[in-house]
């Protein structure tokens, strides 16, 4: 017997007590009803992320952005340093800029959280990693309340890539307190429009 | 591989074990210190969430369901993963997972490779395994990379350096990391700086990543991976392979059950509300991330431990670490003490389960307070697979000879009675016999034997059962 149809076997036989099926319980709340940019900014606060209201503030002091291939082009308008744009870059390049800006797929406003999906704006998952300052534009109507909210829109794309980001890169592992930057970008950019 | 230690078993039973670690001052220190500050935030995030007992509910169900239908699920797993491009192999045991990954590692002609934190890799040894063939396995969370250069275990599930303070941090990176930089203080974020610039060109140029995960999901072949410090992202992005070790156990069947433990672990682990990064990956995907993708699904004693009605529970493990933090016997002896990669509660009911016959001392090894119960994201009832384990150990000849008798006189209501009177004469000896709230501390050879981990009580002056005669007759 292969390994797969003996691990199998083995499981099988050792639910041969045929245990009741269960109930899922599933009372926990879906959303709720908050002000959700204020709640959002929070939360992102609290993680020391940098909050904006205007692209502009959040690009200030960027030489070199680093942007996915389909970004709005509207995004850009006013931005007048240079603008790379990821066609395939290797490591070392996405190494070089300063910034690299994205959109996001949804973003949670009970826990901070904003979601990559590999979507439209937002590129494949290397160029928002790589870079020590990630500026991600979130329009008001992307955040949710609650993760569940969240999870049941990401059901759709859930076999493409995905990465939820809660606040600049970050350790616990120092005698259990929060500091923030270690291998992820050092420096989170949040621009609400 | 045969010869070497097994992750799961310790050289010393627990109570050798830990009189030795009960005797470092400053480990104590460290380790209270850690867990109230982590007990705290925990405590804070979860009375957030109105509905954390609807969350945990739910998760301890999906966890129930996913036990009993194991196996549907591991192959409808395999079928969606390896229709997404990955290549799932199946391991019984530590020794052939850790055969699997290296003929993979070799196969991609590499000599080294770096890995993200995972329990599941710990447990089979693999680093140790890897190093037999050539290939060295680098550590990549803080936690990990402080108890690799020290050349330490680890003594914690979710904070393996749990054990060590900021400034002997400071001192292993000062002896064991080539690259520190001059001056380096005891700073914590001059410390995660050292840590970063140590690993950075590591990541970006090594060809092989190993991971555990935190969740596989049946139905789309996804797996999800949450950590801090972007050090999994640099892992599970930047390779060109890609090798997950995954225990059975860690299957949900839908990518929506994710709502209910993307809120139940990041809170009962770090105390955050959600952890800095997750991601999560769906075999492979062109243009973006490792595109020679594997997933290694490993037993190794875990459809033994399905196979047992009430310890079956300690599957829905999620490895937040929560029930560590609020024990006191963890709070004091430390993981180390406990001899396997899963310390503190659940490590007492899982360490003995995965290793039958082995590790009998571990369900001994709690006060059976229910703090750790009530901490379980999953409400794994660690006092009820406590007790049930304990029956199952073999205990001691002048143990079992003892309850043995008094089996006997509390099955024939005069003997106990006469019994009862001769403890009484013998307790009247004792200088504290009037304060019965005060038990006997240290009992004379052989009652030394009982006492020496608790109080014995003296027999009452009097019993109910003769205050009823002399009272009531």
């Amino acid at each position: 017997m292969n390994a797969r149809e003996e691990i199998l076997a083995r499981l099988r036989a050792a639910l041969s007590d045929q245990p009741e099926p269960v109930q899922i319980p599933r009372r926990y709340a879906i959303s709720r009803t908050a002000d959700l940019p204020a709640l959002f900014t929070d939360r992102l606060v609290d993680y020391r992320a940098h909050v904006h209201q205007d692209l502009a503030s959040a690009l200030s002091g960027v030489d070199r952005l680093l942007v996915p291939a389909d970004i709005p082009r509207s995004w850009l308008d006013r931005f007048s340093a240079t603008v790379v744009v990821d066609e395939g870059l290797d490591v070392a390049a996405l190494d070089r800029v300063d910034a690299v800006l994205t959109g996001c797929a949804v973003a949670i406003a009970e826990t901070g959280t904003i979601v990559l999906d590999a979507g439209a704006g937002q590129g494949r998952r290397a160029i928002t990693l790589v870079p020590d300052r990630h500026v991600v534009v979130v329009r008001r109507e992307q955040i949710v309340s609650r993760v569940p909210e969240a999870v049941r829109f990401l059901a759709g794309s859930a076999t493409r890539p995905q990465t939820w980001i809660s606040g600049p890169s970050a350790t616990s592992d120092i005698e259990l307190n929060r500091i923030e930057g270690v291998h992820g970008p050092r420096r989170l950019d949040v621009v609400l429009v | 591989m045969t010869d070497a230690p097994n992750p799961l078993v310790g050289a010393a039973p627990f109570p050798a074990a830990a009189r030795v670690e009960l005797g470092k001052p400053q480990l104590r220190r460290n380790l209270r210190h850690a867990t109230h500050t982590i007990r705290d935030k925990r405590l804070r995030v979860v009375s957030e969430l109105d509905d954390w007992e609807d969350l945990r509910a739910a998760g301890s169900a999906i966890k129930a369901h996913v036990r009993q239908n194991l196996p549907e699920l591991l192959v409808e797993f395999e079928a969606a993963a390896t229709a997404a491009g990955a290549t799932v192999h199946w391991a019984r045991d530590a020794a052939e997972a850790c055969r699997i990954v290296a003929n993979l590692v070799i196969g991609a002609g590499a000599t080294e490779l770096v890995k993200v934190k995972s329990m599941a890799t710990q447990e089979i040894g693999l680093n140790e395994s890897l190093e037999t063939v050539g290939v060295s396995a680098y550590e990549t969370d803080l936690a990990e990379l402080i108890v690799q250069l020290a050349g330490d275990t680890p003594s914690h599930i979710l904070v393996p350096a749990i054990h060590y303070n900021r400034t002997e941090i400071r001192d292993i990176f000062r002896q064991h990391m080539p690259d520190a930089p001059d001056g380096l203080t005891d700073d914590p974020p001059v410390l995660a700086e050292a840590a970063r610039t140590h690993l950075r060109r590591r990541f970006m140029t090594t060809k092989v990543a190993v991971s555990g995960a935190n969740f596989a999901i049946a139905s789309t072949g996804t797996l999800v991976v949450l950590e801090s410090e972007g050090n999994g992202r640099m892992c599970l992005t930047l390779p060109e392979t890609l090798i997950s070790v995954v225990g059975v156990e860690k299957l949900l069947p839908d990518f929506t059950d994710l709502e209910v433990f993307m809120q139940l672990l990041p809170r009962s682990s770090t105390g955050e509300r959600m952890n800095p990064y997750t991601s999560m990956w769906t075999g492979v995907t062109p243009g973006d991330g490792p595109q020679d993708v594997h997933v290694v699904l490993l037993d190794n004693g875990r459809s033994s431990v399905l196979a047992d009605p009430i310890g079956r529970q300690a599957l829905a493990c999620i490895r937040c670490s929560a029930c560590l933090n609020v024990c006191p016997v963890y709070e004091r002896a430390g993981g180390h003490a406990y001899g396997s990669v899963y310390p503190g509660p659940i490590g007492a009911i899982l360490s003995p389960q995965l290793t039958p016959g082995r590790n009998e001392s571990l369900p001994f090894a709690s006060t059976l307070c229910g703090a750790c119960y009530d901490a379980c994201p999953v409400r794994i009832n660690i006092p009820e697979v406590l007790i049930h384990l304990r029956q199952t150990v073999r205990h001691r000849p002048a143990e079992r000879v003892a309850f043995r008798i008094l089996a006997d006189l509390m099955a024939h209501p005069r003997r106990y009675r006469a019994a009862l009177r001769a403890a009484r004469a013998g307790a009247g000896l004792h200088p504290r016999r009037r304060r019965v709230a005060f038990p006997v501390r240290r009992a004379p050879w052989p009652g030394s034997r009982w006492t020496a981990a608790r109080d014995a009580p003296l027999p009452a002056t009097e019993t109910f059962a003769d205050w009823w005669a002399r009272e009531r007759a």
